[in-house]
């Protein structure tokens, strides 16, 4: 029992202390014939070595030393070690939520940090202190705009991440909110038309992504006066952060939700990530998630807390705007270190690399002799490829030269068949490019 | 008598100052380089057109060593469950072991794509399906789901499952019947869920009272979201009358399992008549809290509830491997992208096989034997207004420090000044001037006693030296800071002196 800091005179003291005499008197309140009599039928206790061991066989079976395309709402970009050194000191990662602001300064500031940091990047005015990833803040977006707006139906683009749309599904069932889709054009982005004629009086909220689950680059400013002119708000979900180094940020929205798991979060195959709410101002109160301001001391010294409370679950229960209470913390940490570390503009020459190469490969495959979808509007990191072949038999043989090839969409958009999503990012080769080409082309 | 004559668990020592992070920028230092394109470089405007963004407003600009001196100095601002005790109610800060966060970084879990295929996921695969078998085995439940991000999101995947059972059942309900004990999530859960809300009153044993739950359950509640341990650290006693008054008007019992560090190895919830609940793989399994996540809420339920988990179910395939089925006709559909936060179900794995049966048995009970410890410790310097048996933590209030005007929140802040982590403070709502305090089992006899010692000393200034603990504390980098100031006019970001000065 390495984690347990006493020894067995030290539990009879204690237990003679308490005037019990047996361990089994400080359990008498659970009724006897509910009580285990039993060990629990798991392995037994394992040394430091064979659990470092088991893991070590486990990640040998999962893909290392592959180069990937995958993107497709979770991104491969490079780590720099200063996350890992910095978010495994014991005093951020073994600390709870800044309750005691006394001794949280820490954990407020770099959430304070965080908040500004996001906020300039998106053009918001607001940010929160994280929400668990994209999709529930997407799900958790739409429903702030029904709370500020007073309507209850919801508008969302068929480009969004299908597996957003999801949650955002399941979430929107048990609100009462209906939700109607919009399907694209051929350039990739979201069908005005359709769109216009979606809103109707009683439309919250309007969910679009940009980029896009195709890689476009959405036109927030039209949509966003399609969307104002009928009284609802805009929502734009950001799944590839690093795009925010070169592409205009959406400051048409009413709502930005991200997922920042490309600002040095590891994939991890699928989480911990770190979603986002930034706002405006004037939305604040209907903001889910926690925040940090910024107040004095009794000496007048800065200092930062948690704030605006009364919308959270602990104080105002069923009425809360949300239920959450964990959030991604020392996930926002690790965003907030690579933000630091890129700061002004290492995101942008960072975010011009993986324009660069994601171009590369998509004039690649085209020359190679692939078709690419959605010509016609500007992309950020990811494209769209159809192939005479299908993209699962491309993928297995371009697995046996340690390729991860693009993510086939026929389950998804069964209208595209043989196409794929591409994505490169600065740690994409030229190498694995080229090597790719060649299987695309058959 | 000076603020700082009894302390001895702390002194002050230098602490840096350090300013934010944009007042140390400066145009044109860098913390990054990047590896030479080798691929022809593009024009962004020629590519972009009107998207592209050309200025990156007040990002800050700074070196590396800046970076790590301005991050290290902000964590030494923080206390933490490495410094010392953590005694917060219901958040059980137990110790984060370091083979967990090494394993998870490995290479391999740490990369893993989640789309990439499942022939080369198998080893994360096969993680959360032994993390799944043996939570199973600790809940005695049948089926789980490990997607929830947190608590709460378990709580809302828990409750939209009862909802889609009910609506199978052809009525899905009107009503979710929670205690006046229970934490803020659960009502915040039950409206995200669409349910209303009905409260439900505890006894003076600070139990579930029998009379009222027969009273108000009726064909209209769809369930009782109870804690159990609840909040008082009180084990609901008749735990299996209320899963039967339940169930015999076809309604269900979910467990929220945040005090599930008082049960394991012990009593499983499954034994006992709980449909479905969650647990906090952060505050049970050891994954850290990370100065407010992330977390992990796996949701386990009865047989009855599993065609409805969301979507996908990890299942073994015909071929011998372990995949995701995306194909449940029944399913309350998907709650979280991807497969949930699988880097803390890495942790949580490791947790329980450092421990194993013998150990969790071990834990459990250190957990218990040290929340009795502190309450016959301090129950004649507090008023302990339940005096129910305690399991894993122990609600005490104020009472008795009220009339010299110190509050539970002064006390807290007191406590900073000795050392320690404050309790949790003025909760459960049904204590006034709560002090709520789950030790864990993380704790040596030695640290308990100073834990101790210090809430003794603290009561008899409280008696002696009021005025002493209204300005605690003093050991800290900060005083009390202005929240009234911070919500009334609130500053949420930082702007540059000029720009503040503008608006």
């Amino acid at each position: 029992m390495r984690y347990l800091p006493k020894s067995e005179s030290d539990r009879e003291v204690m237990l003679r202390e308490i005037g019990a005499k047996s361990i089994d008197d400080l359990f008498a309140a659970i009724p006897a014939e509910y009580r285990l009599k039993r060990d629990l039928n798991i392995p037994r206790a394992y040394a430091e070595s064979e659990i470092v061991e088991f893991f070590r066989q486990r990640a040998a079976e999962s893909a290392q030393g592959y180069a990937t395309f995958l993107g497709a709402g979770a991104y491969s970009h490079y780590r720099p070690v200063v996350i890992d050194s910095l978010v495994s000191r014991g005093e951020f990662f073994t600390a709870y939520t800044p309750y005691q602001p006394e001794i949280a300064q820490g954990t407020l500031q770099s959430i304070f940090e965080f908040q500004t940091m996001i906020c300039e990047l998106t053009g918001m005015d607001v940010a929160n202190a994280s929400m668990y990833d994209g999709s529930t803040g997407a799900a958790e977006a739409l429903m702030m705009a029904a709370r500020v707006t007073g309507r209850h139906k919801s508008v969302v683009a068929r480009s969004v991440h299908p597996e957003y749309r999801e949650v955002i599904t399941t979430y929107a069932r048990h609100q009462g909110m209906p939700i109607a889709t919009v399907g694209y054009l051929k350039n990739g982005r979201v069908d005005l038309e359709a769109l216009d004629k979606a809103i109707d009086a009683e439309t919250a909220g309007v969910l679009v992504q940009s980029p896009n689950f195709f890689g476009t680059i959405e036109d927030v400013a039209a949509i966003g006066e399609m969307v104002h002119k009928r009284g609802a708000l805009l929502v734009v979900s950001i799944a590839e952060a690093v795009s925010l180094g070169i592409v205009k940020p959406p400051a048409e929205a009413d709502i930005v939700s991200m997922e920042a798991q490309s600002f040095g979060v590891p994939l991890g195959f699928g989480g911990p990530y770190c979603g986002v709410i930034a706002t405006r101002d004037k939305f604040v109160r209907q903001m889910p998630g926690r925040l940090v301001g910024q107040t004095r001391d009794r000496n007048g010294k800065r200092g930062f807390v948690l704030t605006l409370s009364t919308r959270e679950q602990h104080i105002r229960r069923e009425k809360a705007t949300s239920n959450i209470c964990t959030n991604q913390g020392l996930v926002a940490l690790m965003c907030c270190i690579f933000m630091t570390v890129y700061g002004r503009e290492g995101l942008k020459d960072l975010a011009k690399q993986n324009l660069s190469k994601a171009h590369y490969a998509a004039s690649e495959f085209k020359k190679a002799g692939a078709t690419l979808l959605f010509e016609g509007a500007p992309r950020f990191n990811e494209f769209v490829i159809q192939t005479k072949t299908d993209p699962y038999a491309i993928n297995d043989k371009l697995l046996g030269e340690r390729i991860i090839g693009g993510f086939p969409l026929k389950k998804l958009y069964p209208e595209m068949g043989n196409a794929a999503l591409w994505c490169c990012t600065e740690t994409t080769t030229k190498a694995s490019i080229d090597a790719a080409a060649k299987e695309v082309a058959l | 008598m000076k603020w700082n004559e009894k302390i001895r668990k702390a002194t002050t020592h230098i602490s840096q100052n350090e300013v934010l992070i944009f007042e140390r920028s400066s145009a044109g230092k860098q913390a990054y380089k990047l590896p030479p394109l080798d691929v022809p470089e593009v024009d962004p405007a020629k590519l972009l057109g009107e998207q592209v963004r050309e200025d990156l407003g007040h990002m800050p600009e700074v070196s590396e060593i800046e970076i790590i001196r301005h991050f290290t100095r902000l964590s030494t601002w923080n206390y933490a469950v490495d410094h010392g005790m953590y005694p917060l109610g219901s958040c059980t800060m137990k110790y984060n072991a370091r083979v967990n966060e090494y394993v998870a970084r490995l290479m391999g879990l740490a990369e893993a794509h989640p789309y990439q295929p499942e022939r080369i996921s198998q080893g994360a695969l096969l993680i959360q399906q032994m993390l799944r078998d043996q939570l199973l085995e600790i809940t005695g439940m049948d089926a789980i789901t490990l997607q929830p991000a947190a608590g709460a999101h378990g709580e809302l995947t828990g409750i939209l499952l009862v909802r889609a059972y009910l609506e199978s059942q052809g009525n899905p309900r009107e009503k979710i019947l929670i205690p006046d004990s229970a934490h803020g999530t659960n009502p915040a859960t039950a409206a995200m869920a669409g349910y209303s809300v009905e409260n439900l009153k505890s006894n003076s044993a600070g139990m579930v009272d029998m009379a009222s739950l027969e009273a108000q359950v009726n064909e209209n509640v769809a369930a009782l979201m109870l804690t159990n341990p609840n909040t008082l650290g009180v084990f609901e006693q008749e735990i299996h009358k209320i899963a039967d008054v339940l169930h015999a008007k076809g309604a269900l019992l979910y467990m929220d399992g945040a005090n599930m560090n008082a049960l394991v190895g012990k009593v499983r919830p499954g034994d006992f008549g709980a449909d479905v609940m969650h647990l906090n793989l952060h505050k049970t399994f050891s994954t850290p809290h990370g100065g407010g996540g992330p977390g992990s809420g796996p949701v386990a339920c009865k047989k009855i509830l599993e065609p409805f988990l969301p979507i996908p179910v990890l299942v073994s395939k015909a071929d011998g491997t372990v995949g995701y089925d995306y194909n449940r006709p029944q399913s309350i559909g998907r709650v979280r992208m991807f497969y949930g936060n699988f880097g803390m179900h890495v942790r949580a794995l490791a947790y329980i096989m450092a421990n194993g049966p013998d150990g969790l048995r071990q834990t459990t009970e250190d957990a218990v034997l040290n929340a009795n410890y502190i309450r016959k410790g301090l129950e004649e310097s507090y008023d302990l207004p339940y005096k129910t048996p305690t399991m894993h933590e122990v609600v005490f209030s104020d009472r008795l420090q009220t009339p010299k005007g110190i509050k539970t929140g002064d006390v807290a802040k007191r406590l900073i000044d000795y050392g320690f982590h404050p309790y949790t403070v003025s909760f459960p709502l049904i204590v006034p001037g709560a002090m709520m305090i789950e030790p864990t089992e993380s704790e040596s006899k030695a640290s308990l006693d100073m834990f101790i010692e210090a809430m003794k000393d603290i009561a008899e200034e409280a008696e002696e030296h009021p005025e002493i603990i209204f300005e605690a504390p003093y050991n800290t980098r900060v005083s009390r800071l202005d929240e009234t100031a911070a919500a009334r006019k609130p500053t949420l970001r930082w702007k540059p002196q000029s720009e503040a000065a503008g608006k």
